[in-house]
């Protein structure tokens, strides 16, 4: 499993009610469902993500999420969760909403637009940075809302949110002390937990 | 019969089985008495554990997979879907297909003898709705010694039965797939149906139903009344690709005859169904389709309304299907999750309108036979050997 998919099924409470945006093929929410008994439902809008779901058994529903949420009640589930689509979406700010609206608390991940080697892609190089966690070229990339770890606490902070936890994908050879210390240099992938305030 | 696929059912029997147990109906009146044929593909497991149903829509009938004999020219409705290896594996489910009550094509219907006055059903025939069908499905199911589905499927008016199957009987649903349907029909569907039961209604030779006893047909009726739900079953841009506005011949005639090739196509389709389809049988379907409305009971709550059903769903819908859009089935799959139920959605790209439902469109395959897959593998169904049939058949 991916990084950030491991951390992240260390973080949901067994027996909870989850939702999955831009759940992919259901790695995360079938295995959930096996080791934690967690139920829930994924959304998503690629076809063979929609099938492999379907084949595991996981609830998947198309659904585009740029249209919001608007089939799920206010606190439907538990946790929402949201892992790398956050910079695909038309308005992360306004997901955001929908999501601690759904839940009252979330995780989100996405790539760290101020990862070292995204900046001396930028910086040294003048090129827009290409990289595992970035794969697409500028213009066929679906990450149109590309953000870093001080953008995404700042949104947090001016909407009200209470980040309850914080963490980075990184590569192997990078170590953890360096991406803990500095995320924002350091950390590939963002990763964070967050409540409303009620 | 062209040459058998490997992946055909081959050449299939339908059956009969009659009933003595008189069937309560919605509308208050009961059927004493009743058969219904059906049609099996595959073989029942020791544990009986690996039946599917599979339900008709509005024209259709027990025949949805094989041949009945080598002259045939077409399988049954639903081959795409139903055989060995196919999404519906017929190596590892026990298939049941049958004609619904009010039907014609051997279940008890319109066209039976009321065996009370020894005299042709006709008109007289009690409207059956989608709530009977399910009871009289679940007669059947005993009939067979099938005490839970591994999944109940259809399409349609089908997809309809299969989600009130869910309702009924929901322990004796492991799954459900309702495809290209809808909880309820908008008005405009209902105007639709209510135009083709007019065009039947209306056709002099209709004698209030008892057409029979003219020694008549109102043939002219009920091909209005297909050609008007043929358009409604595909798409514009599947008509437009098909025919655009060719003409049959190079000029115009200025004249009513046929000109355009879809209207030589429309009136074929009307003609060949209007010889092998009763008025009456459509004119009972067509109010069942009406009818259906779970929701009803319930002040108008569909998550209400399901909240007895207990298995996973499967939900599809097709992008270009403008008789039940897809809109309609997000809203069954928005109760279901406002219900806390299982169920999966997807919205098929094709362009064939309705009629997507019957068509071997890959992405829906793969969606399908993925969630097959996986209902076979969650009740342990392998490939069955043919010693292991069940013996109370």
């Amino acid at each position: 499993m991916r990084s950030d998919l491991t951390l992240i099924h260390q973080w949901v409470p067994a027996n909870s009610r989850v939702l999955d945006l831009g759940c992919g093929d259901g790695t995360l929410l079938h295995s959930l469902a096996r080791d934690k008994n967690v139920q829930g439902y994924g959304l998503e809008i690629d076809p063979d993500g929609i099938t492999a779901c379907i084949r595991k058994g996981v609830s998947v529903i198309e659904q585009n999420l740029d249209e919001g949420l608007a089939n799920f009640e206010d606190d439907a589930c538990d946790l929402v969760i949201m892992t790398q689509a956050l910079q695909a979406l038309r308005r992360p700010d306004r997901m955001l909403d929908e999501m601690l609206r759904v839940a009252r608390e979330c995780i989100i991940t996405f790539p760290n637009f101020a990862y070292w080697r995204h900046r001396v892609h930028l910086g040294m190089r003048g090129y827009m940075p290409v990289s595992k966690s970035l794969p697409h070229a500028w213009y066929d990339t679906p990450n149109i809302h590309l953000s870093t770890f001080n953008d995404f606490e700042a949104l947090c902070r001016d909407k009200g949110l209470t980040i309850v936890d914080r963490a980075v994908g990184i590569k192997n050879h990078e170590g953890r002390l360096m991406s803990r210390l500095w995320p924002n240099l350091f950390g590939e992938i963002a990763i964070f937990r967050v409540t409303r305030q009620d | 019969m062209p040459e058998q696929p490997r992946d055909s059912v081959g050449l299939v029997r339908p059956q009969k089985a009659h009933f003595d147990d008189p069937l309560p109906l919605a509308c208050g009146r009961t059927l004493p008495a009743y058969d219904l044929v059906y049609e099996t593909y595959g073989t029942l497991n020791a544990e009986r554990s690996n039946a599917v149903l599979i339900c008709h829509a509005l024209s259709g009938h027990h025949h949805a997979a094989g041949y009945h004999d080598e002259g045939d020219r077409k399988p049954g409705w639903w081959d795409a879907h139903i055989g060995p290896g196919k999404s519906i594996d017929t190596e590892r489910f026990f298939v049941v297909s049958l004609n619904n009550l009010g039907g014609c094509h051997g279940s008890t219907g319109p066209s039976s003898i009321n065996p009370e006055s020894g005299r042709l059903w006709g008109p007289d025939f009690p409207m059956v709705t989608v709530v009977d069908w399910v009871d009289s499905q679940a007669r059947l199911a005993d009939h067979l010694g099938i005490e839970r589905f591994a999944a109940v499927i259809g399409g349609s008016l089908g997809g309809m039965q299969a989600l009130q199957w869910t309702l009924s009987y929901p322990q004796r649903v492991a799954n459900a797939a309702v495809i290209a349907a809808t909880p309820k029909l908008s008005a405009q569907n209902i105007a639709f149906n209510e135009v083709a039961r007019q065009a039947i209604r209306s056709d002099t030779e209709f004698h209030a139903g008892h057409y029979a006893n003219h020694d008549t047909l109102p043939r002219q009726g009920l091909k209005l009344a297909r050609m008007v739900g043929h358009i409604t079953y595909l798409s514009e841009d599947a008509m437009g690709t098909k025919f655009g506005r060719d003409l049959r011949s190079d000029d115009l005639n200025f004249g009513f005859g046929v000109e355009f090739q879809v209207e030589s196509y429309l009136r074929y389709q009307g003609d060949t169904f209007s010889n092998s389809f009763d008025a009456n049988t459509y004119l009972l379907m067509t109010k069942a389709l009406d009818y259906f409305d779970p929701a009803a009971e319930h002040q108008g709550d569909l998550s209400m309304a399901l909240a007895p059903a207990q298995c996973p769903f499967l939900v599809v819908s097709f992008t270009t299907d403008w008789r039940f859009p897809p809109l309609r089935s997000r809203e069954l799959v928005n109760a279901l999750i406002r219900a806390g139920k299982s169920v999966s959605y997807a919205n098929i790209e094709s362009p064939h309108g309705h009629d997507a439902f019957l068509m071997p469109e890959p992405r829906y395959q793969d969606v399908f036979a993925g969630f097959m897959r996986r209902v076979a593998d969650d009740l342990g169904l392998s490939a069955i050997s043919t010693e292991e049939t069940a013996h109370a058949l």
